[in-house]
């Protein structure tokens, strides 16, 4: 069996976060309204309505094109595509065609391996989004047309990935860059973010790349994976078996976890494309684009890379830190608060990374949640009560819960339920004593040699004083103290 | 008073304003005058006769001194224009149920300057013909003789003015549809520079050509109503954010030192000897009132027509995409839903609708689009040029509007061809996008011919007053029809 060499390439559609829509003040702000809720003359395209362009959503279409490394184009013109469908209100879609807004840009993945790749970015292009139709169990179907009109930013990437894993990395780091600058909700459930993906297949050592397979509405990370794993899988046993792929557009089925052909009338169609008369040549200063840019925030492998060298951050924790910004920067706002009160970054990163994310796996909720969960001042608080040696490691990791769950502040648990570490020499050379009075046979064996028995006798330490002992001192009072009695 | 409906939008404005009429006197009397004549014209598609009387008293309670410049001044309106809560059909039958939930700019521009609406006026299928035969509804019948088409495709509107069913009215021109019908009725109507007057609410045909203009008996309530509906509209992305000069101001009555171009390739083989000879003498007129008249050409002329029938049935034929029965207008019942779609589209467009969506779409189909959309916008350009260079020598281009008269009910109705040669004079100034003025010019044949003027871009306040002046020197205005 020949090897093959599968070429992939990426459409999303990402909704862009607009208060009103792609071409009126209708509300773009759907989620849970009622459907026909949320339409306007324009977004119905009503007989007479024209479409006037959201100024909004250009800038944000701009700036997700500087973010992905692409030049902004001075001109850009948007176009007519015709087909019917009636989830399409005018019978066609306003998008644009041969001069799109964004054009030539990259990002950078990094595979599991630690490699990096680039991947291409051809171009990114503005359109609305179409209303969605609903097939009833009697046979009709009905309408909602509150998604009709909402902004929306088609990027098509170039046939640069190679295998399903890097067209996942690349629809994830998509995903991270238009939800960090906040032109994106990210939400894949909701359809925020879609995307389709075009692969072929072909031996290795030709060079002409096989018949583009067109796998639509892919909508969780997950599926785009399988999806053209099972593709790949399926275009190559075509050709092993001698057959021929044809060029088709699939659809995915997460039920039976196969691709399906779709030879619905849909997608057959000569789009007729041809500039839109309703809307005059987009043309964008230098000033303009240069005022975009200067918006731009921190990106995240930027920021990444920060908090490597800035912070001595391993690369798995600055790459965790930086998946979302609200977390990014929470970080950096803790690590300011921590550093003010003896703490460390490493600390921090270590509260958040195991501890946060543990509760908030545990508990079923987002990343982002932490920072309300867990303040900076409430992190801070605790890093400060540790550096103080004012509560014990372990005690802290109780309190971080608990603060976690009921939002109190942490020094207020610890003063309230009575956690402050016992340093105190006198009280806790007592309970060593009364600890080695309980366990001669440990103190046998730890006066025989086994120094490691100690251990032993500081755990009992800590159950006698509820965890509170400073396990340190704990330890130094027991050695002198068994010192004392040989 | 009894021939009240004989008053012109300035002569109302003064009687009302004096307190010597009231619009409801004035309305009542435009209603009679409907009951008497329309049944032999029928330019209306939607009568709103009540509703008018109760604006009207409204309008008489509410008038003040500073009231809008059309207070209780009854209009009609082309029913390609969208009036909130009233029937909106665009003379089709796929539109024949469909009631607007707003008002088109041009509709709330009226209204708020305190305008009446006395109804909704028949006209050619989407404005898609140069007859008024085409429209679903009726044949609306030419005033100056009932044999003959009114024009069009705003036939409506150009007979309801002749017939004086109401003193002015608005109607829409993507390629002579205001100029043509205005000439064949003996009345003035102008097509304003595109961009000037707002298209939101007008249902489009041909989106890069349309534009809505006003109809009238005079120049003098051309410029009126030109100053409520101009201007720029932020709902219009096309309208132009360009300031509207004072209309009535530029009235002056002089065109000495004018340059006025006289474009050789206007007066067509074919033409009619008597609309030649009109429009010559109307120029004649002009010159003699100190204008200086020139000769020049316009070479691309000859390729308006062919490229007009690619640029303007590619547009429609997304334009018109919407409508399926969907969500407004009739649907007919089917097998399932794209069956339906198909027998709503199949059965409720007529032929010359039908006909343009299928030149539309196959001009803009895969491997034809470079041939036939982007040569005709090559074309489009070479036109425009041709009007840029012309305007660095004169003021005004004066021309023929139509080559002929008034045609006959149904005698061009099957030759498309012909047809379409009707607007050979009116299609470069849409495709130029530049502002033309017609104004009654005399007759043949006993049928009113019409001067085209073609402006400047953005240019009317010059048109208007070369048309007023050539009106206060005239009376071919002033000629009602026999009815």
């Amino acid at each position: 069996m020949p090897e093959y060499i599968s070429t992939i390439g990426l459409e999303i559609h990402a909704q862009v976060r607009t208060a009103s829509k792609m071409f009126d003040g209708c509300s773009a702000d759907y989620a849970g309204s009622p459907p026909n809720s949320r339409v306007s003359v324009v977004s119905l395209g009503l007989p007479g309505a024209l479409p006037v362009v959201n100024a909004r959503a250009i800038e944000y279409a701009a700036l997700s094109g500087l973010a992905l490394n692409c030049t902004v184009n001075q001109r850009s013109i948007f176009s007519r595509k015709s087909y019917p469908y009636p989830d399409l209100p005018k019978g066609f879609q306003i998008t644009q065609y041969d001069e799109p807004l964004c054009s030539d840009g990259w990002i950078e993945i990094r595979l599991a391996s630690g490699a990096t790749r680039r991947i291409g970015i051809e171009r990114l292009h503005i359109e609305e989004d179409t209303g969605r139709l609903i097939h009833a169990d009697d046979g009709s179907s009905l309408i909602d047309y509150n998604r009709s009109g909402v902004p929306l930013m088609e990027i098509v990437t170039r046939p640069d990935i190679a295998t399903p894993e890097e067209a996942r990395l690349t629809f994830e780091k998509i995903r991270q860059i238009l939800v960090w600058i906040g032109v994106n909700s990210g939400n894949l459930e909701e359809g925020a973010l879609r995307c389709d993906a075009n692969v072929s297949v072909r031996p290795a050592g030709q060079a002409a790349y096989g018949a583009k397979v067109e796998i639509k509405n892919i909508n969780s990370f997950r599926f785009v994976e399988r999806a053209l794993a099972f593709e790949i899988q399926r275009q190559i046993a075509v050709l092993e078996a001698g057959g021929v792929v044809t060029q088709e557009t699939r659809g995915w089925d997460e039920f039976r976890g196969e691709t399906v052909g779709q030879r619905s009338k849909e997608y057959a169609h000569d789009y007729r494309y041809f500039p839109e008369p309703d809307i005059p040549p987009l043309v964008l200063s230098a000033e303009w684009i240069a005022a975009r840019r200067a918006e731009l925030p921190e990106l995240p492998d930027a920021r990444r890379a920060r908090f490597e060298s800035g912070y001595a951050l391993s690369p798995q924790d600055a790459d965790l830190l930086t998946l979302e910004r609200p977390i990014a920067d929470y970080f950096e706002a803790a690590v300011a608060a921590a550093q003010a009160v003896g703490g460390t970054p490493k600390d921090v990163a270590n509260w958040v990374l195991n501890e946060g994310f543990r509760l908030l796996k545990e508990r079923n909720e987002p990343a982002v949640r932490l920072v309300e969960r867990m303040p900076v001042a409430h992190l801070a608080a605790l890093i400060d009560l540790v550096a103080r040696g004012a509560i014990n490691r372990n005690v802290a990791k109780q309190v971080f819960e608990a603060s976690f769950d009921s939002g109190a502040d942490p020094a207020r648990l610890v003063a309230e339920q009575g956690l402050t570490q016992i340093s105190d020499s006198a009280a806790l050379a007592s309970v060593a004593r009364e600890v080695i009075a309980a366990n001669p046979r440990v103190v046998a064996e730890y006066r025989g040699g086994k120094t490691s028995a100690i251990q032993y006798l500081v755990g009992q330490m800590m159950r006698a004083t509820r965890g509170q002992a400073n396990p340190q001192l704990a330890r130094e009072l027991l050695e002198a103290a068994l010192a004392a009695e040989q | 008073m009894t021939d009240l409906h004989t008053l012109t939008v300035a002569a109302a404005r003064v009687a009302l304003a004096a307190g010597t009429l009231s619009s409801y006197e004035l309305t009542e009397a435009l209603l009679a005058r409907i009951q008497a004549v329309e049944p032999r014209v029928r330019a209306f598609i939607t009568l709103t006769g009540e509703q008018a009387l109760a604006e009207a008293r409204a309008a008489d309670a509410t008038r003040r001194p500073d009231s809008g410049p059309l207070h209780g001044i009854p209009l009609a309106i082309k029913d390609v224009i969208c009036t909130n809560g009233v029937r909106t059909t665009c003379g089709s039958a796929i539109l024949e149920t469909f009631v607007p939930p707003y008002d088109a700019t041009v509709v709330s521009r009226l209204k708020a300057a305190g305008a009446i609406s006395l109804g909704k006026l028949n006209c050619d299928e989407f404005a898609m013909g140069s007859s008024t035969e085409t429209s679903a509804f009726h044949i609306t019948r030419n005033p100056w003789d009932l044999e003959r088409v009114p024009g069009g495709s705003s036939g409506g509107s150009a007979a309801a003015v002749a017939a004086l069913m109401a003193p002015a009215s608005l109607g829409t021109d993507t390629g002579g549809s205001i100029r043509q019908p205005a000439a064949l009725c003996g009345v003035s109507g102008l097509k304003p520079t595109y961009g000037r007057v707002s298209r939101f609410g007008l249902v489009a045909y041909g989106s890069s050509l349309d534009q809505i203009g006003p109809f009238a008996r005079t120049v003098e309530d051309l410029a009126l109503l030109m100053q409520v509906i101009a201007g720029h509209d932020p709902r219009d992305g096309t309208s132009a954010p360009v300031p509207v000069a004072d209309y009535c101001a530029a009235l002056s009555g002089e065109v000495r030192g004018l340059r006025i171009g006289v474009p050789g390739e206007y007066f067509v083989e074919g033409m009619e000897p008597g609309v030649e000879q009109a429009t010559r003498e109307a120029i004649a007129v002009l010159r003699a009132q100190g204008a200086e008249v020139v000769e020049l050409s316009l070479p691309h002329t000859r390729y308006a027509l062919p490229a007009y029938y690619i640029i303007a049935p590619a547009e429609a034929s997304a334009n018109l995409a919407r409508f399926d029965g969907v969500r407004y207008g009739p649907r007919e019942p089917g097998e399932s839903m794209w069956d339906e779609i198909e027998l709503t589209r199949g059965r409720r467009f007529g032929p010359e609708v039908r006909r343009r969506i299928m030149l539309g779409t196959y001009a803009l189909s895969a491997g034809y689009y470079d041939a036939y959309y982007k040569r005709a916008q090559q074309v489009r350009t070479l036109i425009k040029r041709d009007f840029d260079a012309a305007f660095a020598h004169v003021d005004v281009i004066a021309a023929p509007t139509s080559p002929t008269v008034a045609f006959k009910v149904g005698e061009k109705l099957d030759n498309p061809i012909a047809m379409y040669l009707s607007d050979v004079c009116t299609l470069p100034i849409n495709l130029a996008g530049v502002p033309s003025l017609v104004v009654p010019c005399g007759f043949s044949q006993g049928l009113p011919v019409g001067l085209q003027l073609i402006g400047r871009p953005f240019d009317e306040a010059t048109l208007l007053r070369v048309g007023d002046a050539y009106q206060r020197l005239t009376d071919w205005h002033t000629r009602y029809p026999a009815l």
